[in-house]
């Protein structure tokens, strides 16, 4: 298979020309994977990035992005595939009137053209570069957890009709979660391991400005200093990065030019979405109320 | 990038064999196909740029968030930078511009090397503040000048490190500092000036960071690694004793309980949910049995109500066993939608109930600081009364004990030479679901000095030993499931 990044460097580059500013560690475990052929299990807070990672490495190398979005109950028919029986009967009833022996017509409609392809197989089965993202993995019971693994260590998927179907090309893979439960050994031996936290402020100030165009320098400098501050509260939701930029954008559209303890206080509920959490801010950084 | 001294191929799997070995020891479950990933990726990278080196190691070897600062701290003794040399290190990188509190007194001044004078030290502090070659270039001055480390001495790192951190003030540097930023320009407004005073502390942290580093580097010198990373006893989250915690520990372990809590609350319902099948729903059966021509083929239940326990908590508060009460009691908490119904009380040699500090939306933070400040529980002393805590809670609240009801006593029963009155936890059998205690100390300490526990124990279901987070877990998870 093609492999898509030269080195560290060209991974950090490439996600930088698509908006994403990653941190060396990262681009270096996407590099590892690449040459490994081996799945980056992200985990990390909600809202630091680990979906648009996934995004981003799809953007840069044009690949399409086939997304599984995990959730309590996700099984089979819904990840791998599923035979389309109300095909699969139609043709029965046509076959009726030419009268084919059985095994003829059973070979017949377990065959492609009744299979309905999942995420996981569609990943499997694709001629063109993909990026597969298993989103939330932490959301499934261990025991659909099982299904996974024959798709992440050798990525093929069994069909009993079929046979077993292998990748045409390695898929990059990323599975993230949020750490709601643990994952089973099983499938973190078969992956690489990313944890992703909040960036320092510095790289932080560098996202504002890559995602917020014509915002002022030491704006974006302030911004991030104050979110930092903030995360460091105990609070039941710490500001993602999207809520620092839609902060970011907010001050712009605001015409502000500074921030102080006015500008935060007015405009805290853009960063942080519990009543108790806003109050907890407004204590702790003294800010007038609005 | 620093680069790291490069050994043969044969060395490099050795010390990575080593490596591997020794985070084990450490608890980091290391599978053999992670030590092969492990070697694998090496292929891949350039093994002078140290920072690559060890995200191969780290994405391969490490699979869980609060395993890394382990693992960081053993690649280091392991894959160690030479001890800092002043002679080749000077004429670094100019200090970082760009955001950030700007740093009185950090102009650039003569390199300074072994033997720097307090004046010079302290100049080298201020640019060491700013960036993070001139730290290391401090860090090295400062230990040499400071930490008195002589090659073959048999002392911990821990002591070294105390004896520097004494001589540099590190806590008193932060008030100074503002002292002089305030002096020299003063701040817009109060939100300027604690995002200031924030980014100074985390500056400092880092300078404390690298010292305690420069003196490891140092023992690995004198010592050897397999050597040094024996005698670290690096310790993951859930195995840190809450008894023996440091301070760093104790913010890990604070950090680690939600999670913790989280994890558990999810694996006990959906087990709940699993294990248990209702009744037979008759009327959804038959509707059900319609649809095949009148055979109930699709059996109905209704949905499961198992019963909840209610949670007593009697916990000791008293010095030696606060921090453990302290994290009992948030995980009990933090599992509530778990129980029908959680009350705590605690002791020194008073008792009082503070369940209200918990109720409603009340974090748990907050709640531990009532505690400290509003809870009654000196009635003498101060010192710990297990026996006259147990009567009081005894003529107060035992009626109030039922037979759905889970007690769940904490302490070292460490009873100051008072009198037991184990007659208490007795009488509660009677009525109470369970009686459980749980000890802090290592059960080969039961029964010494002052520790009455056998006394207790003969009238309590069980006497568990929870020394850290993974013991408490796993008792938690029990008695849910009893």
């Amino acid at each position: 298979m093609a492999e898509r990044f030269e080195s560290v460097d060209a991974v950090l580059q490439a996600l930088r020309r698509v908006d994403y500013l990653a941190d060396p560690s990262t681009a270096g475990v996407v590099f590892l994977a690449d040459r490994l052929e081996k799945p980056v299990l992200v985990e990390g807070p909600a809202g630091v990035g680990k979906t648009e990672l996934a995004k981003a490495i799809a953007a840069t190398s044009g690949a399409r992005l086939i997304r599984l979005q995990c959730y309590e109950g996700l099984d089979e028919s819904k990840a791998l595939y599923e035979w389309n029986y109300k095909k699969q009967l139609l043709r029965i009833q046509a076959d009726r009137e030419h009268e084919r022996d059985w095994a003829t017509v059973e070979t017949d409609i377990f065959s492609e053209p009744f299979l309905l392809t999942r995420p996981l197989l569609e990943a499997i089965r694709a001629d063109e570069p993909v990026v597969l993202l298993i989103d939330e993995v932490d959301r499934v019971e261990i025991e659909t957890e099982a299904l996974l693994l024959e798709v992440l260590s050798d990525f093929q998927v069994s069909v009993p009709e079929l046979g077993t179907i292998t990748a045409r090309r390695r898929p990059m893979v990323f599975l993230t979660s949020n750490n709601t439960r643990e994952l089973s050994e099983a499938l973190k031996r078969r992956c690489l391991f990313l944890h992703l936290d909040y960036p320092d402020a510095e790289r932080e100030q560098d996202i504002v400005r890559v995602r917020v165009p014509g915002i002022d320098a030491t704006l974006a400098d302030q911004i991030a200093r104050v979110v930092r501050s903030i995360r460091q509260l105990d609070l039941k939701k710490a500001p993602s990065i999207s809520e620092t930029i839609d902060w970011a954008r907010t001050l712009v559209h605001l015409g502000v030019e500074r921030v102080t303890s006015e500008v935060v206080g007015g405009t805290l509920h853009v960063l942080l979405k519990y009543q108790r959490d806003i109050e907890r801010a407004n204590k702790e950084l003294k800010v007038a109320e609005a | 990038m620093t680069a790291l001294e490069v050994p043969a191929p044969g060395r490099m799997l050795d010390l990575l064999s080593g490596f591997v070995h020794q985070l084990r020891a450490a608890g980091l479950p290391v599978s053999m196909t992670e030590n092969l990933d492990a070697m694998r990726a090496l292929e891949y990278i350039d093994l002078e740029d140290r920072s690559a080196f060890k995200t191969a190691l780290r994405a391969t070897l490490v699979k869980h968030a609060d395993h890394e600062k382990a693992f960081d701290i053993l690649f280091d003794v392991y894959f160690a930078l030479q001890p800092y040399d002043a002679d080749d290190g000077d004429g670094g990188p100019a200090a970082r511009p760009g955001g950030g509190v700007p740093i009185p007194g950090s102009m650039p001044g003569g390199g300074a090397g072994g033997d720097a004078s307090p004046e010079e030290l302290a100049a080298m502090l201020m640019r060491a503040l700013l960036d993070s070659d001139a730290l290391r270039r401090f860090a090295a001055a400062a230990v040499s000048r400071h930490a008195g480390m002589e090659p073959g001495r048999p002392v911990g790192g821990t002591y070294y490190l105390y004896r520097t951190l004494r001589a540099l003030d590190l806590d008193g540097l932060l008030d100074r500092l503002m002292e002089r930023l305030k002096a020299e320009g003063g701040f817009a407004d109060e939100l300027e000036e604690r995002l200031a005073r924030e980014e100074l502390a985390a500056r400092i942290q880092r300078v404390r960071e690298e010292v305690e580093a420069e003196i490891r580097r140092r023992l690995v010198a004198d010592r050897g690694a397999e050597a040094m990373a024996r005698s670290l006893r690096v310790k993951l989250p859930e195995d840190v004793e809450f008894m023996h915690a440091s301070r760093d520990e104790m913010a890990a372990l604070q950090r680690a309980i939600g999670p913790l809590a989280r994890a558990l609350a999810a694996r006990l319902s959906m087990r709940r949910r699993r294990h248990r099948r209702g009744q037979l729903d008759f009327r959804a059966t038959v509707r059900r049995s319609l649809a095949y021509g009148g055979v109930p083929a699709d059996p109905r239940f209704r949905r499961p109500h198992p019963s909840k326990p209610e949670i007593m908590v009697v916990a000791d508060i008293s010095g030696s066993v606060a921090s453990f009460a302290r994290f009992t009691l948030q995980l009990v908490h933090a599992l509530s939608s778990q129980f029908s119904r959680v009350r705590s009380f605690v002791f020194i040699d008073g008792i009082d109930e503070v369940t209200a500090f918990f109720e409603g939306n009340a974090d748990l933070g907050e709640a531990v600081k009532r505690i400290n400040t509003e809870a009654d529980v000196v009635w003498v002393d101060g010192h710990s009364d297990y026996g006259h805590a147990f009567e009081v809670f005894h003529s107060r609240w035992a009626s109030e004990v039922t037979p759905k009801t889970s007690m769940i006593i904490l302490g070292d029963a460490r009873n100051n030479y008072h009198a037991s009155q184990s007659w208490v936890l007795a009488e509660l059998r009677k009525t109470a679901r369970h009686l459980y205690w749980i000890d802090p100390e290592p059960a080969a300490y039961w029964n010494t000095g002052d520790s009455v526990i056998a006394d207790y124990a003969q009238h309590c279901d069980g006497v568990y030993e929870c020394r850290n987070l993974r013991q408490l877990e796993r008792f938690v998870e029990a008695v849910i499931e009893s």
